[in-house]
This record gives C-alpha cells, structure tokens and sequence, in this order.
C-alpha cells in the first residue's frame, strides 16, 4: 500500500509551503512568543505562585499545551483553503489512499509544532524557564506536547471539511479551543473557580496534559488543583486516555468525512 | 466499446428541492470526444463529479471503462484524468512544484515524475513560468497547468468541466489546440461548455443538457438542423415592430423570439440567404427601413428556445447570482 507515502508527499507539499512563503513559519512562532512574554511580564508580576523559580515554571507548560492546542485551528483553516480551492476534490480523484490527504496534512501541522515549540522553548530559557527533570524526561514532555498537538489537529481535520469558508474555520476553531485553554489550571489555579467550573476545569484534557508536562519538567506543585482529585493525581494517566479517545473517534470521522467531501 | 456510460443519474441537493440530476443517460464511444453543452446550473459539473467518482448519486449506475464508478471509484480513478471547472492547483507552490507533486501522487518514481514535469511544462508553454508561485500566473496559465496536471499518466479517459470558461479568445484557440492534440492521441474525452462553438470545434457529438436531463443528442450537424440552422435578425423602429412580425412569421416555420428592448425580431430558418433575400424583399414592400438586418449562426439560446421552446431564462438569473457571489469572496 502507498498509505504512508502518499501522505509523506502531501506532507512535504505543506513544509514546501512553508519554505516558499517563510512568513508562514514566522508569523506562527511570533504569536507564541508574544504570549510567553506578556504571560511571563504582564501577570509573572502580581500571581504569587510559592513556585521555586516564580511563575514562569508553570507558565511555560501552560503555553506550551495552549500552543499545540491550537493546532486544530490551523489544519482546519488549511483543509477549507484547500476545500475551496478544489484541491480537495482535485487530490479525491487520484487514486490516493483514502487517507493519504489528511494524514499528510496532521503530519504537517505535527512538523510545524517541532519549530514552534522549539522557539517558544528558547524563548522561556531566555525568560527564566528552567526545566529540571534531566533530558530524558523533558524530551518525553515534548513529545508528549507534540502526540497531543497531532490528535487535537485530528479535531480540526473534522470541522475544516465541514464548514464552507475559511473565517468560519478561524471562528468556529477559536471558540472550540479558547474556553478549553483559559477553563484550564494553564495560567491561574483552579481552586479560585466556582465549584462547578472547577470541576470542569480539573476534569478539562488541557488542565491533565497542562499537569502532566508540569510534571514531566519536574514541578512538584499543583497550582491550586483540588487535592485528592482523580485527574489532579493522575495528570499523565488522564491524558493519555484523552488522546486515545480524541484519535480514536476523531480520524475515523475525519477520514470518512473527506472521502465525501465535495467543494463548493 | 463505451468508455461511459451513465444510466438513470439522479442527484438531489437541499432534500430534494433541488434536482441537480433527474434521470440523465449518457454514452461515449471509446477514442470519441462529447460535448455536453448546458446552461449554469444544467448539472454539467454533478455529471461529470459523479462520473470522476467524486460524488455518489442518489441512484442510477455508471461505468467508465467498463469499471463501476460507485462500487470501484479507486479502479476508475487510475484511468481518467480530471480537469475541474476551476482550477484546482496549489496556489503558494510553483508550477514545478505542484507537477512533481502529482506525478509522485500518481506513484511515478522522482525520477519519473521529473521528467514527465519537463515534458508537460513544455507541451504547454509553461516552462519560462515554471519556477513562479501559480499565485501570479494569468487564468490561461492557471488553466493550462491543471490541464497537465490531469495529464500526468496518460488518462483513457478525460474530464475537462468549462475548460475555457474565462479565457480570452486567445486562450481559448490555444486551449482549443492543446485539447485537440490530445484527442488526436486516442484519449476518450468528456468536455463540458456552455459555448455551442466550443462543442462544434472538438466534439465528435453532442449531449444537451437541462434541469439535469439529456434533452438532445446527436452531432454539430443534425443539432443544428433541429435549431433550424441559421437565424434571421431584424432591427426595426418601434412603429414597425408589428409588420415585421408578421413577416418573420411568414418565413419562419419555428418560434419568433422578440426583444421589444432592442426592437429586434429574430427566428430560425432553414433556406439561409433566401430567407434574408425574401424577408428584405417584404420588407421593402411595406416600405420599411430595417435598421439591421442579418443572418446569426445558431447560439447556445437557439439550440434552447429550438429544443424547450423556452429561452432558457434561469440561466440569466444564475449568472447573476454566480456573479454576485464571486463579488461577494
Ligand atoms: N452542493 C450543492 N448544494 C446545493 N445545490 C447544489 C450543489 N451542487 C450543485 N447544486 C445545484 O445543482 C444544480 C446543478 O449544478 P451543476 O454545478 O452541476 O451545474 P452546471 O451545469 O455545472 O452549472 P455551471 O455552468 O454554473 O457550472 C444547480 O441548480 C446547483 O445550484
Ligand atoms: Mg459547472
């Protein structure tokens, strides 16, 4: 089968993309850099987390899991383009596998991630960030911030396909992924919340995968999550079980809805 | 043999309000050009998406090849090429770029697929262009890369939706050419256009189409004997509007069409230069002046005020909300 080729190609496609319009790459780092900085100078200041090292220690996981979060509002945005433009349509008519093109296209964004995350990661040492989990475990937060970046892309493959024009893609993607990112334990503890909302808010993939990183880079504290709680205590656990689930529901759908999908 | 058939297509969009297919049959010989000629929203793109297996019907059957493009369309879709009605390329990649993108979509070796993009670039003067985005190519060139982008493995069956839909006259003879060298190679080929021309220029016969449904078939020839060949057109002042009617008729055996707007009478006739001869005759009898007074070759509205016995007025609608719509992006 040519499964894994045909989507290699579609995926060298989007990072020669990248390499004729280099604004592209740049414009998607600049946006997560600006956040560490103003995160780290604008709030670092006035939250007084009792975190050895101060703020920026758990701000970084919580910028990082933003970040890939996010990933789905890019490969939606690219696959309506790419809808619009006939190209879908066009790449339905080659005798592809079925799954070629939006493999292809996760891969991608999952690429895309490796230089972001890079950056932002330079950007944080700059700024204070100081990882001390030794490099075996901070590599394994990394990709652990990438596999989850690849299944939320698996989100964005779905809505890309079925909404019509691109501002909606931007629109529809922004109000999935926002709420999921600030009702999260990312930039403010989750005890401070309403009852109900903390229990969403623990309960939340962002605040597990958020916890869990924490981990990985060797934090110690919780940042305000209710003691005790299943998710508080079993962040890695927890999020490994939300990727499955996410994957595991969302490529089927997502393959299937592209080999149905028609432009116009 | 039929490299396609199509049998009882129907297609519904909007639950059913819409019936983009309702009932369409097609053939096309093997090593033959059709023409399917039809208005904005006659179902030339639905026919030609189910028959490229992009889109399942509702019911109905078809084969190209001899292969079922509704149980098989993976087996369908390594013989035919497919050129859609816009151009579908990447805009941010080169030309190159995208051609060796599809070669090796195609499971052609890099090597292969290089080399085929050489060949291509050069068989549609697109070689000086090569290494610029397709971003700043002009509609033609657009045109003419998608065009050989469906050409990377020699198709046996081509779709081409509207290739010269948006071309200057220019564009339009060069793509005329390109298609017809194809066709001299034995590609079987399903063109769709909206220019009666068109068809007669590369079509070994034709399939009109309306509100989904073939409505006539045959080739450039007996159509046109059934539009009644040549129109007679007369331009007169208001006052004698009436007159000239009646004389119109007189020499028409077909429906007159009347644009009170530009005070013009038209209908079909078949005796050519004697029906302008008579009519001008007449005319001068009743001492009228014509304004104008010619002989039109059959247009696309001929065929269909000859074929539905109504002009066909949707279209005039769709093209405007068509053009509205593409203001609107
Ligand atoms: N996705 C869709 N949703 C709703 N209606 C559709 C859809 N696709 C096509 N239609 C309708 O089906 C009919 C046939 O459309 P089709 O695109 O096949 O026409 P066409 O002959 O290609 O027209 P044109 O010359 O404008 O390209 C039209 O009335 C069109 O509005
Ligand atoms: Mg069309």
């Amino acid at each position: 089968m040519h499964a894994i080729s045909d989507a290699l190609i579609i995926t060298k496609r989007q990072l020669l993309q990248l390499a004729r319009v280099p604004e592209l790459i740049l414009f998607s780092i600049i946006q997560p850099i600006m956040f560490v900085l103003l995160f780290r100078y604008v709030f670092g200041g006035s939250i007084d987390t009792g975190q050895p090292g101060g703020y920026v220690q758990l701000l970084m996981p919580g910028i990082f899991v933003q970040t890939v979060a996010f990933t789905l509002a890019g490969t939606a945005v690219g696959l309506t383009a790419d809808m619009q433009k006939g190209l879908i349509a066009r790449f339905r008519s080659l005798p592809i596998s079925r799954s070629a093109v939006v493999f292809g296209r996760t891969l991608g964004d999952g690429a895309l991630n490796i230089v972001v995350l890079t950056a932002m990661g330079l950007t944080g040492y700059v700024v204070g960030w100081r990882p001390s989990s030794g490099f075996l475990n901070i590599t394994l937060g990394f990709v652990f911030l990438l596999v989850f970046g690849f299944a939320m892309s698996w989100i964005g493959v779905l809505i890309g396909l079925s909404v019509r024009e691109e501002r909606v893609a931007t629109n529809a993607t922004f109000i999935a992924v926002f709420p999921l990112t600030f009702l999260s334990n990312a930039f403010a503890p989750t005890t401070g919340m309403p009852k109900p909302l903390q229990y969403i808010a623990e309960w939340n993939p962002v605040s597990t995968m958020v916890a869990g990183c924490r981990q990985l880079f060797g934090l110690e504290n919780q940042f305000g999550a209710t003691a005790g709680s299943f998710p508080s205590e079993n962040p890695l656990t927890m999020s490994i079980v939300y990727m499955i689930i996410i994957m595991a529901v969302f490529i089927p759908l997502s393959v299937r809805k592209y080999n149905r999908a028609v432009n116009k | 043999m039929k490299a396609i058939t199509a049998e009882e297509l129907y297609k519904t969009y909007d639950k059913g309000k819409i019936k983009a297919l309702d009932g369409l049959n097609l053939d096309v010989e093997e090593g033959t050009v059709l023409g399917v000629l039809g208005p904005n929203g006659a179902g030339k793109t639905t026919t030609v998406r189910v028959l490229a297996t992009l889109l399942v019907p509702d019911s109905g059957r078809a084969t190209v090849s001899g292969i079922d493009v509704i149980k098989n369309p993976q087996e369908v879709r390594k013989i035919i090429g497919l050129s859609g009605q816009y151009a579908a390329v990447d805009e941010t990649l080169t030309g190159w770029d995208n051609l060796i993108m599809f070669g090796r979509l195609y499971h052609l070796s890099a090597k292969a697929a290089k080399s085929r993009a050489i060949e291509l670039l050069e068989q549609f003067s697109l070689t000086d262009a090569a290494k610029r985005p397709i971003r700043t190519y002009s509609g033609g060139m657009r045109r003419r890369l998608d065009l050989a982008a469906s050409l990377i493995v020699k198709p046996k069956v081509l779709f081409l939706d509207e290739p010269t839909t948006g071309l200057d006259p220019r564009g339009r003879q060069d793509m005329w050419g390109v298609i017809n060298e194809l066709v001299k190679g034995g590609v079987t080929l399903l063109l769709t256009t909206q220019y009666l021309e068109e068809a007669d220029q590369l079509a070994d016969e034709i399939a009109v189409i309306d509100h989904g449904k073939v409505i006539a078939r045959g080739t450039s020839d007996s159509l046109k004997k059934q539009v009644g060949g040549e129109r007679l057109e007369i331009v007169v002042e208001n006052q004698h509007m009436a007159a000239t009617k009646e004389i119109v008729a007189r020499i028409s055996s077909s429906a007159l069409n009347v644009d009170e707007g530009l005070r013009l009478i038209s209908a079909p006739v078949t005796t050519g230069s004697k029906a302008l001869i008579e009519a001008a005759k007449l005319l001068d009898k009743m001492g009228i002046h014509p304004l104008d007074i010619g002989l039109k070759r059959p247009s696309l509205d001929d065929v269909f005020l000859s074929l539905t016995g109504h002009l066909a007025e949707e279209k005039k609608d769709e093209d405007l909300a068509l053009a509205s719509k593409k203001r609107g992006r």
